[in-house]
């Protein structure tokens, strides 16, 4: 199992603060930040492990999310979702297009490595 | 001795009084005082056009000839009137709710608007009413004629034709005048029936005078008088049975079918409950009309010689005595009678005759076009004028042919028998859902036919117009074709004769064509309408159409009821389909609707015609197709009553549909709202916790790092306290519990104030403005309208994609409207998103976007307090958006 992180998100806040956050924890990071080419940028940077923001330019995450299932290389890999929208149907049709993982904004720095962990492992 | 030049004089001061009348009348109903134009007495008054010059000098003559028989003349319309609850309510009921004209309207109407026996009809009355409109002018001539006889300071007896002429011209000028001001002919004439009603009372009044005169004046009292009536021939009873009842039924059947009648008891009526007067009125009339009839006749046979012609007793009697003032009071009644039936059957007659003929006509020979294009309503007002004048001549041409020479009365009995074979095609059309088109053109012309060639070829006297073999010998010398013996039906009176086999060959014609043809589905539909007319005032042949034809709509109806009226109706009509705007969907409803309103200034026929020209003709659609066919009229009527209930049900339920509709879109939108709301917040508290997360646990963490993530939790503060001010401006806008701070202002100190607070012209942004423009005063919230501009040269700012960026800002006073207009030099705002972008959370542009995306919908809301807009201006280049406020702020807000 490799240590290689990709983080599609739209907000440099936010990619700076879990970028930051990983990589002291020792994860390969990299980062895209819209939704057009998200999947092109999957097979480019080969990753271990998604974090996936839902409201990307371009197309959105549970899009996204459902290409990356579809796809023969990549329909098995772990991808944590991150939410600005909390509301009991994101949850739901994030479910449904097969998100291992979802986590409501704001999160706590300590949960989001947690969990990144605990999907990449053992 | 009463000169000639007197009565001239008077005759022409009462002329007069008429015009000012009628004018006045008309004044009054178009400053809208028209209630006391139209009270049930006015309709009663205007009934009494039955009685003519024919009842007024005839009645005496007719009496002083065959006794008692004049009181047929008065006892067929009493009964008609007095059994108006099952006749007449229904005719005027009808008339109203289809907006009829005319009776061949009403006929024409009545079975499928079949222009043919609209046509049909209008030949007939045409036919059947010049003689009556001769005989009128004859009356005038020879009371006049009278006058001059007796008028002993002069030797010139005024010439004849010269006489009716002028009256002719008079009646003619009169008629245009007031009877085509208006064309709808549901506009109602006040200012006609106004002077006739004059006309009843004059003509009432001087007949009662001459009859008091005559008993209590010349013949010693009542008893006196009775004693001279049983003296004379009138009181011998010499009336056959049969031609009493003949006569008294042909009176009622004229009566309810002279197109004269028609127009002041149908179209003319105000209001269907003058009927419940009239009902009792009417005959009251009628019988003091007929009050002194027996006694002016006995007397006159008694003191006139025995060469005087009884029709003039009425004017020879005062004139014997020397009583010159009443003599030219019962002129003038016999004047009034004659002119205002002439007056009326013009109006009627006209209106027939230009809806009916010139118009189909006209039409068909522009080919449908004109009445886009062309002006219709001038058409239509020229043809009835034409037609006024045309009916007139018509009468002064038989005048003179005739020569005047036959006696009143019989004249006008033709005349009523001619009239008379509408009565089945009508009642019929009343009461027989069963008849049809095909059976009411049969039985007029049956009806037609034998009256031309039994009454009224054979009343211009032997050898005139049929020769006298015919008239001994019946027609190609088949003795049971002889015109008075019909079918060996010999030793019968003539009139009597003829309306027999009329009536009977019409009825029966129009039952059995009606029992043997089917009627298309129009006819079955109108038929409802028709007999069914309390019961329901619904569906008609319905119309299917398509969208584009509502423009072409309006346009012809502009034609035909003038612009006005025409937008109305439209906007009114789109109005209730809930659509803005002047062009209604061509709905069914819609449709019928207006070829309803057409129909009132056209006629039934030509409206149906025209709308079908635009529409492409879909008279009847499928669906009415088949349930006409296959339902029985019974169950049609049930089926219309329950449907009437389910199209109520329906749109309860469409309302309640569209409530609940609007509330599932409102909650739709909140839950949008919300959720946007909820993104909106949590993006800058994400960066927030996370970076205090990583201050707060991250040892060794380099100065410059600590500086720059405090830096970023501080700039995200920032944003989320200005989304919340902004999320707090707009729900206050929103709310419109908006305090506006009007103060007094220039647009040029505005906008430096805005520039200044936008960080100025710079490298970033380079702002053009023309300093000219802008020295206009301002009275409104100029904090607000600061707003406006800051939010819209920030967004220049952030979203203008060019090299170098520039914003320019121009202003002008348009008319009162302050008009600014913001332009950048980008790429501008795609088309499809034009109209998104005042929304709220509408973020277009991607990536860069630091703002929630509600500085639009903010200055939306802030212009619309203002009592201004805010649009985007496509086409300039850039991104643009145009400003505007009216400069006399009135207050939007509250």
């Amino acid at each position: 199992m490799g240590n290689t992180v990709l983080l599609i998100e739209d907000e440099p806040n936010i990619i700076e603060a879990i970028s930051f956050i990983l990589a002291r924890d020792g994860w390969q990071v990299k980062t895209h930040s819209n939704g057009h080419d998200a999947i092109r940028a999957v097979r480019e940077h080969d990753p271990d492990l998604i974090i996936l923001d839902v409201m990307l330019p371009g197309k959105s995450g549970y899009e996204i999310l459902e290409q990356i299932r579809a796809d023969p290389d990549y329909g098995e890999i772990s991808v944590l979702m991150l939410t600005a929208r909390g509301q009991v149907k994101d949850r739901e049709m994030a479910e449904r297009a097969g998100v291992s993982r979802y986590m409501t904004k704001p999160f706590s720095n300590a949960d989001v490595l947690h969990a990144v962990r605990a999907l990449a492992g053992p | 001795m009463a000169t000639l030049n007197l009565l001239v004089v008077v005759c022409i001061l009462y002329v007069a009084l008429l015009f000012a009348v009628a004018f006045a009348a008309d004044r009054a109903a178009r400053a809208g005082r028209i209630t006391w134009l139209r009270s049930p007495i006015v309709y009663t008054l205007s009934l009494s056009i039955y009685c003519t010059a024919w009842t007024f000098y005839g009645a005496v003559g007719f009496a002083a000839r065959s006794g008692l028989e004049y009181l047929t003349i008065y006892l067929g319309p009493t009964l008609v009137m007095i059994g108006w609850w099952w006749t007449l309510r229904k005719m005027v009921r009808i008339g109203r709710s289809q907006r009829i004209t005319s009776i061949a309207d009403m006929i024409s109407s009545r079975y499928g608007k079949s222009n043919l026996l609209a046509v049909f009809v209008t030949l007939l009355a045409v036919i059947g009413t010049t003689p009556y409109i001769a005989l009128q002018l004859q009356s005038v001539t020879l009371s006049v004629a009278t006058f001059a006889r007796n008028d002993l300071t002069t030797t010139v007896v005024p010439d004849r034709d010269s006489t009716a002429l002028l009256v002719a011209v008079g009646l003619t000028l009169f008629t245009i005048l007031f009877g085509t001001r208006n064309l709808d002919a549901n506009e109602r004439h006040h200012g006609v029936v106004m002077a006739i009603a004059l006309e009843a009372v004059v003509k009432l009044f001087a007949l009662l005078a001459v009859g008091a005169f005559v008993v209590w004046g010349m013949s010693d009292g009542i008893s006196a008088t009775l004693a001279r009536i049983d003296a004379s021939e009138i009181a011998e009873w010499r009336v056959p049975g049969s031609r009493w009842v003949g006569l008294t039924m042909l009176a009622a059947a004229a009566f309810l079918c002279l197109p004269r009648m028609f127009q002041v008891m149908v179209v003319e009526n105000e209001d269907e409950r003058h009927l419940r007067t009239a009902s009792w009125a009417f005959p009251a009339y009628v019988m003091l009309m007929s009050l002194f009839v027996v006694p002016i006749a006995a007397v006159g046979l008694d003191l006139l010689p025995s060469a005087a012609n009884p029709d003039m007793f009425v004017l020879t009697l005062p004139l014997l005595a020397g009583q010159d003032g009443l003599a030219i009071l019962s002129f003038l009644g016999g004047f009034s009678s004659a002119t205002s039936m002439v007056i009326v059957a013009a109006i009627a007659l006209s209106t027939m005759v230009s809806n009916h003929i010139v118009m189909p006509i006209w039409l068909y020979a522009t080919g449908g076009s004109a009445m886009v294009s062309g002006d219709v309503r001038s058409v239509a007002l020229r043809a009835r004028r034409l037609s006024i004048a045309g009916v007139v001549v018509l009468g002064y041409l038989y005048f003179r042919v005739s020569g005047g020479g036959t006696a009143l009365a019989a004249i006008g009995l033709v005349s009523f028998a001619g009239v008379a074979q509408f009565l089945p095609a009508l009642m019929g059309g009343l009461f027989w859902r069963g008849a049809t088109r095909a059976g009411a053109l049969a039985g007029l012309l049956a009806g037609f036919v034998i009256w031309l060639y039994c009454l009224f070829l054979p009343s211009f006297g032997p050898s005139v117009v049929l020769p006298q073999t015919v008239l001994d010998h019946g027609l190609f010398g088949f003795s049971w074709l002889r015109p008075q013996a019909l079918f060996g039906a010999a030793g019968m009176d003539g009139v009597v004769h003829a309306v027999m086999w009329s009536m009977l060959l019409n009825t029966a014609a129009f039952i059995i064509v009606s029992l043997l043809s089917f009627p298309r589905p129009i006819e079955r539909l109108q038929g409802a309408q028709f007999v069914n007319v309390f019961q329901h005032s619904g569906t008609r042949g319905s119309w299917t159409g398509g969208l584009a034809q509502s423009e072409d709509l309006l346009i012809m109806s502009q034609r035909i009821i003038g612009a006005r009226d025409a937008q109305a109706f439209f906007s009114a009509a789109a109005r209730r389909q809930g659509i803005g705007g002047y062009l209604p969907e061509p709905s069914p409803d819609f449709l019928q609707d207006l070829e309803r309103e057409l129909s009132g200034s056209v006629g039934a026929a030509t409206a149906h015609a025209m709308v079908s020209q635009i529409m492409g003709g879909a008279t009847v659609s499928v669906e009415d197709l088949m349930a006409v066919a296959d339902e029985t009229a019974q169950i049609m009527e049930y089926s219309n009553r329950l449907e009437a209930k389910s199209e109520e049900q329906a749109r309860t339920a469409r309302q309640l549909r569209e409530a609940n509709q609007k509330l599932t879109q409102l909650s739709v939108q909140k839950d949008a709202f919300l959720s946007q709301v909820s993104h909106e917040l949590r993006t800058p508290m994400t960066s927030i916790r996370a970076f205090s997360e990583i201050l707060r646990d991250t040892e060794e963490l380099s100065a410059s790092d600590q500086a720059k993530y405090a830096s970023i939790i501080h700039d995200e503060t920032v944003r989320l306290t200005r989304l919340l001010d902004d999320l707090l401006m707009l729900s206050v806008l929103e709310s419109g519990q908006v305090t506006l701070n009007n103060q007094h202002g220039s647009l040029s100190a505005m906008l430096d104030r805005a520039v200044a607070a936008t960080g100025g012209t710079t490298e970033a942004l380079r702002i053009h403005r023309d300093r000219s423009t802008e020295d206009i005063h301002l009275h409104t919230d100029l904090d607000r309208l600061a707003q406006v501009f800051i939010n819209l040269i920030t967004n220049a700012r952030k979203y203008c994609d060019a090299q170098e960026p520039e914003l320019s800002i121009s202003a002008k006073n348009d008319n009162g409207i302050l008009i600014v207009d913001f332009i950048d030099n980008g790429s501008g705002i795609a088309m499809d998103h034009q109209d998104v972008i005042f929304e709220k959370f509408s973020r277009v542009g991607d990536l860069k976007a630091s703002g929630a995306g509600l500085g639009l919908a903010i200055c939306r809301e802030i212009m619309a307090r203002l009592g201004g807009t805010i649009t985007y201006l496509p086409g300039q280049g850039g991104a643009a958006f145009r400003v505007s406020l009216p400069l006399e702020a009135r207050l939007a807000a509250q």
